[in-house]
């Protein structure tokens, strides 16, 4: 049998052989497997909470137990699922193989990463248990709220605060790895644009993660102490927790999306066998979003109270980083001008993705204008635009890219035939779920809302039915992989007939990624 | 898997470890800064409070502190150049030095803020909530900011007595002292935020 990381014995054996393994490989399917779990845990409450809203009033549960599965909804999806996302399961599978390293620049602080993100998350679910009940405040942990209620508030934001290090230490870690340990050849622009949007995001999550580190440590100390930095009562300004929550939360959002794109990018050129289209521009454009990222938080607070300059000034900043994200849908789109197009599911998630993201993008303007955001702030057309964008982006990506590289990771094939019905499932689910809510939005639907007018329920129960259609899908697509791992075709090193490096090596690869280290002569997508 | 030999002679990257500290900072520096922005909020929200608040405070505690750190930060530097010169004698008695410096920076500061508990100044506290607004935001940052600034100090001390250890040990030698060097980037760094912190708090009067 050919030798690869999954058979070549270390230090330990049995489960510490992964816990307490510095491989970068093995770290990569730990975090994912970790997130599927919370991942299936996440969708099972939103399950639950589609099905409270099938009709007006109370159905299954009381509205304090709403009020708690929105916000663990909320904390798990974000914060435990897609937040590490990208990065953390599949970054660390690949990114040293993209760029023809060994491992990353700092093994043993990756492997701490992973502890302090399982800590993390351990901390934020005992809170559920524990202390005065679930944490209700949604998952933002808006002040003044997130201070007087008795929930446990402070075990699930120093969960949250571990996790925080975590990602920052793991895009520390991408940054170093992706500026020393390139292959001999391999200069800026040879990088796989999957690099490229791994590195802009590594800087977003160092230098925006410690800003949600001292802020949810001064919630903490609020709650412990009293200070009073967001109590009128004391001279505090609750608006200023706000602030400093979107400092770092908006800048998150694109460390969700960036490596998503970066996904996209990887995947069109292999199946429409053509060099992407714009490659400077599409990794530009990274490091651009990553930018005006900063910039915009205040988009989030036009109805919090702030003055008119300072709305206006964020309402034009947040056209603008419409702007870079316009240029890779664009060259997305133009790439596949004269390609020799394969449809596998990979390139049906692509797809999906950039209908969805779209969709979900050209929302987000109806929101960053002033005027029609105070209409439809704070209702299900927000839910409706960050579902599209985070899900119908992030996550549709992120499948496509665990497609795309299965291959790669498990060595064997997965089901084709079942892959493309569970996409076929998730697409009509997704828009049947979550397309509703834009109109119930626009309609004057709160968000977050228990119950509601007997005149919303109509759509209220297609996009329950939709949660049903999505969930087989998501069920449908996980059992496939799963039961391909041991019945699947062997995949052979390059399947897809890929350019870049981790095509270079066997699947799955060994240890230390290549035989030799290749020497890169051309750019990543070079197809003749 | 684990091939820690390999990966061990593979990341002996000098250039790396450093980019990695220097990045590290930048987030240090961040984490710092989220209190930055709100001390400085408060301070153009209340700046005659601040004014007053920080009359409260003992000018020649602070200096003796910033005294001690800046000379911790020096013998710091020096422990470093000592070992690169292969003088790992002298190294030793430096690092031990910045140790001891900073835990006398540490008791200054325990006696100044035991006396401010004493007279009843601290947050939530009867005695404080009485008086004016910005006041209580004052000692509020100032309580914040100098106790995560002493939880680095700690950290920092841990930091340097393992690296006393390694350079006892010649784990860390002439040749190979980027541990040493980094650690010192980050008591500098320490030392750097008390430098912002110094005159915020106390030379406002």
């Amino acid at each position: 049998m050919e030798t690869n990381f999954y058979n070549t014995p270390g230090k330990h054996k049995g489960i510490l052989a992964w816990v307490l393994s510095t491989d970068h490989k093995r770290i990569g399917l730990l975090y994912l497997s970790c997130m599927t779990a919370f991942f299936l845990t996440g969708m099972t409450l939103g399950l639950l909470m589609r099905l409270e809203l099938i009709a007006p009033g109370r159905t299954l549960m009381a509205a304090s137990t709403y009020n708690a599965l929105f916000t663990l909804h909320g904390v798990i999806m974000i914060f435990l699922f897609i937040i590490p996302g990208i990065p953390a399961a599949l970054g660390n599978f690949m990114l040293p193989l993209q760029i023809g390293a060994q491992d990353v620049s700092f093994p043993r602080l990756n492997l701490m990463s992973w502890w302090f993100y399982i800590i993390g998350a351990a901390v934020a679910i005992t809170s559920l248990f524990t202390g005065g009940g679930a944490p209700d405040t949604g998952w933002t942990f808006y002040v003044p709220y997130s201070i007087r209620t008795g929930t446990n508030v402070s075990l699930a934001v120093f969960g949250v605060f571990l996790m925080g290090i975590s990602s920052t230490l793991t895009g520390l870690n991408f940054v170093t790895t992706i500026h020393r340990l390139r292959a001999p050849g391999m200069s800026w622009f040879r990088m796989p644009l999957f690099v490229w949007s791994i590195y802009a995001t590594g800087w977003v999550q160092l230098l925006a993660t410690p800003v949600i580190a001292i802020t949810l440590l001064m919630l903490m100390a609020e709650r412990f102490f009293g200070i009073g930095f967001f109590d009128p009562a004391k001279g505090g300004d609750p608006i200023l927790f706000e602030h400093l929550f979107w400092i770092y939360s908006h800048p998150a959002v694109y460390i969700m999306i960036l490596p998503a794109m970066g996904a996209v990018s990887e995947i069109i050129p292999v199946f429409a066998r053509r060099t992407i289209f714009g490659y400077k521009a599409i990794a530009f454009s990274s490091l651009g979003i990553a930018l005006f990222g900063y910039l915009v938080w205040g988009h989030h607070m036009f109805t919090s109270g702030m003055s008119d300059e300072a709305r206006m000034i964020f309402s034009l900043l947040t056209f603008l980083v419409a702007v870079p994200s316009g240029i890779k849908v664009f060259n997305w789109v133009a790439s596949l001008y004269k390609g020799s197009i394969r449809l596998d599911t990979p390139f049906l998630y692509i797809m999906a993705f950039i209908f969805l993201f779209s969709i979900g993008g050209l929302t987000g303007l109806v929101q960053g204008a002033l005027a029609t955001n105070v209409h439809v702030h704070g209702t299900y057309f927000i839910v409706a635009h960050f579902h599209y964008v985070m899900f119908g982006g992030t996550v549709f990506a992120f499948i496509a890219a665990l497609h795309y590289w299965f291959p790669k990771m498990s060595g064997r094939m997965y089901h084709e035939g079942r892959a493309r019905i569970a996409a076929l499932a998730l697409f009509i689910g997704f828009n049947t779920l979550y397309f509703p809510m834009f109109v119930l939005g626009w309609q004057g639907m709160p968000r977050r809302y228990y119950d509601y007018l007997p005149h919303y329920q109509p759509l209220h129960v297609v996009s329950t039915v939709g949660s049903w259609i999505l969930a087989t899908g998501i069920l449908l697509m996980l059992y496939n992989l799963f039961r391909s791992l041991r019945t699947g075709e062997k995949a052979g090193d390059n399947p897809w007939g890929g350019t870049t490096l981790e095509w270079k090596t066997s699947s799955p690869p060994p240890v230390e990624n290549f035989e030799k280290i290749p020497e890169v002569t051309t750019g990543p997508y070079h197809y003749q | 898997m684990n091939d820690s030999t390999q990966t061990a002679v593979q990341h002996r990257d000098y250039a790396g470890a450093k980019l990695g500290m220097w990045l590290f900072l930048f987030t240090e520096i961040l984490l710092f800064g989220g209190l930055f922005l709100v001390y400085s909020v408060y301070r153009s929200m209340y700046p005659e409070d601040f004014h007053e608040a920080a009359a409260g405070l003992s000018v020649v505690l602070g200096t003796v502190n910033t005294v001690i750190l800046l000379t911790s930060s020096l013998t710091m530097a020096l422990a470093i150049s000592a070992l690169q010169r292969g003088n790992t004698r002298q190294s030793v008695l430096l690092q031990g030095a910045t140790i001891v410096l900073g835990l006398v920076f540490l008791v200054n500061k325990y006696f100044e803020w035991s006396g401010h508990i004493h007279e009843g100044i601290f947050p939530n506290a009867p005695e404080l909530l009485a008086r004016s607004h910005g006041q209580v935001q004052f000692y509020g940052l100032y309580y914040v900011m100098t106790g995560l600034h002493g939880l680095h100090v700690v950290a920092g001390l841990a930091l340097i007595g393992i690296m006393l250890s390694l350079t006892i040990r010649q784990r860390i030698t002439r040749e190979d002292n980027g541990k040493l060097e980094n650690a010192g980037l980050y008591w500098h760094l320490v030392d750097l935020i008390w430098i912002y912190l110094f005159p915020l708090f106390y030379l406002i009067t």
